[in-house]
């Protein structure tokens, strides 16, 4: 028994001392897992002295361990996501902050792109590791076959919907069971009509859901409804359900995030998908895009702080970055990694690099309340577009409550 | 004589009793008190000791009975959510004529009957989540079995699960799949006590079929029902497991129940006093049901004795 003890304090004492790293991770699927791991192993490489232990937890499990254990077993490093999300724990004083990271290390030069998605009050609370751009995945084979190019306009993007339906194809398969699919039409509609100031304060709930202006996205959107654009049934299926008919060749296009292609590429239909960014609305509007961005964190109540800002910063290590990133066919934040070589990360690239504005995702920029019952409006809106008034009215009492009357 | 000895044969019922006792406070009483108190404070769910400058809580806040006042004046989806709670409350127990049905047919001596009562037993056992799980893909309306069932018989396929009306019967009838077995295998106990002498007195004068199922054997078969009604009622007002999984309270809301609101309210909207006085009020409901029956099964054994 004393020798048991004796092994014991041993073992403890082995865990606190320095030069051990604790690190919580969200990155729970085995390709995910495997790509935080090589990043891991490299930041061991380069640093010797350093211990790094990992602790995984599912993704959804996650956002609600989170809260407990930045308030009691903190560990050195978080992961988590950009914008509003990380702008909770700021506000409750659980992020540091590590402003001095980003000057060490050159960050503001070389991640000038993402300062703005981990910036509250002109300070920095973290380190992005990965981004992705959305878009429309379409399916060539099908496009060819009833002799539609791509949608440059709202106009076409319609058109095209009838010109499907006369072929019997779906012509935009979505699955809005868990609400975000739907969110994301909603954000491209509202960037391309009202521009991406307004979609950044209606998010951040400075502008009514009543206002005049989201009249015209609703009607849009209430136009490609009445087109018979969507899947029937759409909210009886998760995003990969939705994904189904795309792959069997039913429905030909798909308004989501780059992580598709990982779907579509194990069911083997990769060489038959392009990529489209959403067509403009308004003439004059700047394109802008969702690019939700995927982060590193500090926790205030950190113990080990000096080798958590190593492993921050070892993100400015191009090589290091740029497999993380790759790995997961994300982009790289860091402008001095490698360029991508997978044709959709090209086309990502390119149209990022263009936009006027970058927004996190619906609910990645409104608080979580909030975006639930918006997306469950928008959700609703989809299947019972007449309903419209009753929606927004609902919304808009949920934004009152949150973010006060204007 | 020391003090221990005196006391001995006093002391020792409040020794056995005390670690019971003491996980019972800790783990049961303590927890209501808790979130009837966390029930009247604004807070997010974290940090709730952190104080500010001037050393008072500043992420948790009294707000005296704001919370209940929202829910009961502002708050369309409690009321969905009720109406939904008294939807599980009676549909739910269609799983006791069932489970009767079921044990009379399996209460047979015949080669195999073990066998054959285990298979039925098997949905009980199932994981909620596995049941859940595979009811969605039965009312898939794309590739679900029901659809085809339906096709058969020259119907349209309809989508259950994301129409508004007809949702929380869908995940109602999902929760009959292991409810029906339960109730099931408590009937198959209960006949086992079913006295042989009344059936024969019951032939004797003439009583076959219908008849004496419904004078001789039910009646005996009180106490069973008493636990099937209050296993399958508690089951429905606490009903989640199945809504997480298969509607997630949509669509839009509408299969929300007053266990999912709460959840949701606290764990992903970050509103744990809002959420605590939604936990209270069902805490309450189950209460007075409870209370309700409690006193109704002592008044019938007084009255019997």
């Amino acid at each position: 028994m004393k020798k048991f003890f004796v092994i014991l304090t041993l073992f403890i004492s082995s865990i606190a001392s320095a030069g051990t790293l604790i690190v919580n991770s969200n990155q729970s699927g085995a390709e995910s897992s495997a790509a935080l791991k090589q990043y891991i192993a490299d930041f061991e490489a380069a640093n010797p002295d350093v211990k790094v232990v990992l602790n995984e937890f599912e993704s959804e499990s996650y956002k609600v361990a989170i809260r407990n254990f930045l308030t009691s077993e903190t560990p050195d490093v978080a992961l988590w996501f950009a914008g509003n999300r990380m702008k909770f724990f700021v506000d409750q004083d659980l992020f540091r902050d590590v402003s001095d990271v980003w000057e060490e290390y050159g960050l503001y030069d070389s991640m000038a792109s993402s300062r703005l998605s981990v910036t509250v009050d002109d300070k920095q609370y973290g380190v992005p590791w990965g981004y992705y751009q959305w878009g429309m995945y379409y399916r060539t084979d099908i496009f060819d076959k009833v002799g539609l190019s791509v949608p440059t306009n709202f106009e076409e993007l319609v058109a095209a919907c009838s010109t499907l339906r006369e072929n019997n194809i779906t012509p935009v398969a979505i699955g809005t069971r868990y609400l975000w699919t739907a969110a994301g039409w909603f954000d491209y509609l509202n960037m391309r009509i009202n521009g991406y100031e307004f979609h950044m304060d209606l998010t951040a709930g400075k502008v009514s859901y009543e206002d005049s202006r989201l009249d015209m996205v609703f009607d849009k959107w209430a136009e490609l409804i009445n087109a018979d654009c969507y899947l029937e049934d759409h909210a009886s299926f998760g995003w990969e359900d939705g994904l189904t008919p795309m792959i069997n060749g039913e429905a030909a296009m798909y308004l989501l995030g780059n992580f598709i292609t990982g779907n579509l590429n194990t069911a083997g239909v990769l060489d038959h998908i392009d990529y489209f960014q959403f067509p403009k609305i308004v003439d004059g509007v700047p394109m802008s895009e969702d690019a939700p961005t995927d982060t590193i964190h500090i926790p205030a109540g950190a113990k080990n702080i000096e080798d958590a800002k190593k492993f921050l910063g070892f993100l400015s290590n191009p090589e290091a970055a740029t497999k993380w990133a790759n790995a997961r066919s994300f982009l790289s934040p860091n402008s001095n990694a490698e360029p991508p070589s997978d044709r959709f990360q090209l086309k990502g690239v390119n149209v990022l690099n263009n936009a006027y504005g970058i927004a996190q995702f619906f609910d990645r920029d409104a608080n979580p309340d909030m975006a639930k019952t918006a997306m469950e409006g928008f959700q609703e809106f989809m299947v019972k577009p007449d309903r419209e008034a009753k929606i927004r009215a609902r919304v808009e009492k949920e934004r009152e409550r949150i973010h006060g009357p204007l | 004589m020391t003090f221990w000895e005196r006391n001995q044969l006093k002391l020792a019922p409040f020794l056995f009793l005390s670690p019971a006792v003491g996980l019972f406070l800790i783990f049961v009483i303590y927890p209501i008190a808790d979130s009837i108190w966390v029930s009247f404070h604004e807070w997010s769910g974290v940090n709730r000791y952190a104080l500010d400058d001037e050393g008072n809580l500043k992420n948790f806040k009294w707000v005296g009975l704001d919370n209940y006042i929202y829910l009961f004046t502002n708050d369309d989806e409690f009321y969905v959510a009720v109406f939904n709670n008294i939807k599980w409350f009676f549909f739910s127990l269609i799983a006791i004529p069932f489970g009767i049905l079921l044990a009379l047919f399996l209460n047979q001596q015949i080669l195999g009957i073990r066998w054959v009562k285990s298979f039925f037993y098997f949905p009980f056992v199932i994981n909620a989540v596995v049941i859940g799980i595979v009811f969605t893909w039965f009312y898939n309306p794309k590739y679900g079995s029901l659809t085809y069932l339906l096709g058969f018989f020259g119907m349209e396929p309809f989508p259950i699960l994301s129409d508004e009306n007809y949702a929380t019967y869908g995940i109602i009838v999902a929760s009959l799949f292991p409810g029906i077995a339960y109730t099931m295998i408590i009937y198959i106990t209960g006949l086992t006590a079913v006295s042989k002498d009344m059936i024969e007195a019951g032939r004797i004068d003439g009583a076959s079929g219908f008849t004496m199922f419904w004078n001789i054997i039910l009646p005996q078969l009180r106490p069973a029902t008493l636990i099937a009604v209050v296993v399958t009622i508690v089951g429905a007002l606490r009903s989640f497991d199945l809504i997480a999984v298969m509607t997630g309270g949509g669509p839009w809301g509408s299969t929300n129940v007053l266990a999912y609101k709460m959840y949701e309210d606290s764990l992903f909207n970050f509103r744990m006093g809002y959420g605590a006085s939604t936990a209270v009020i069902l805490f309450i409901l189950m209460d007075i049901y409870i209370a309700w029956f409690l006193y109704r099964l002592f008044k019938r054994e007084s009255t019997e004795k």
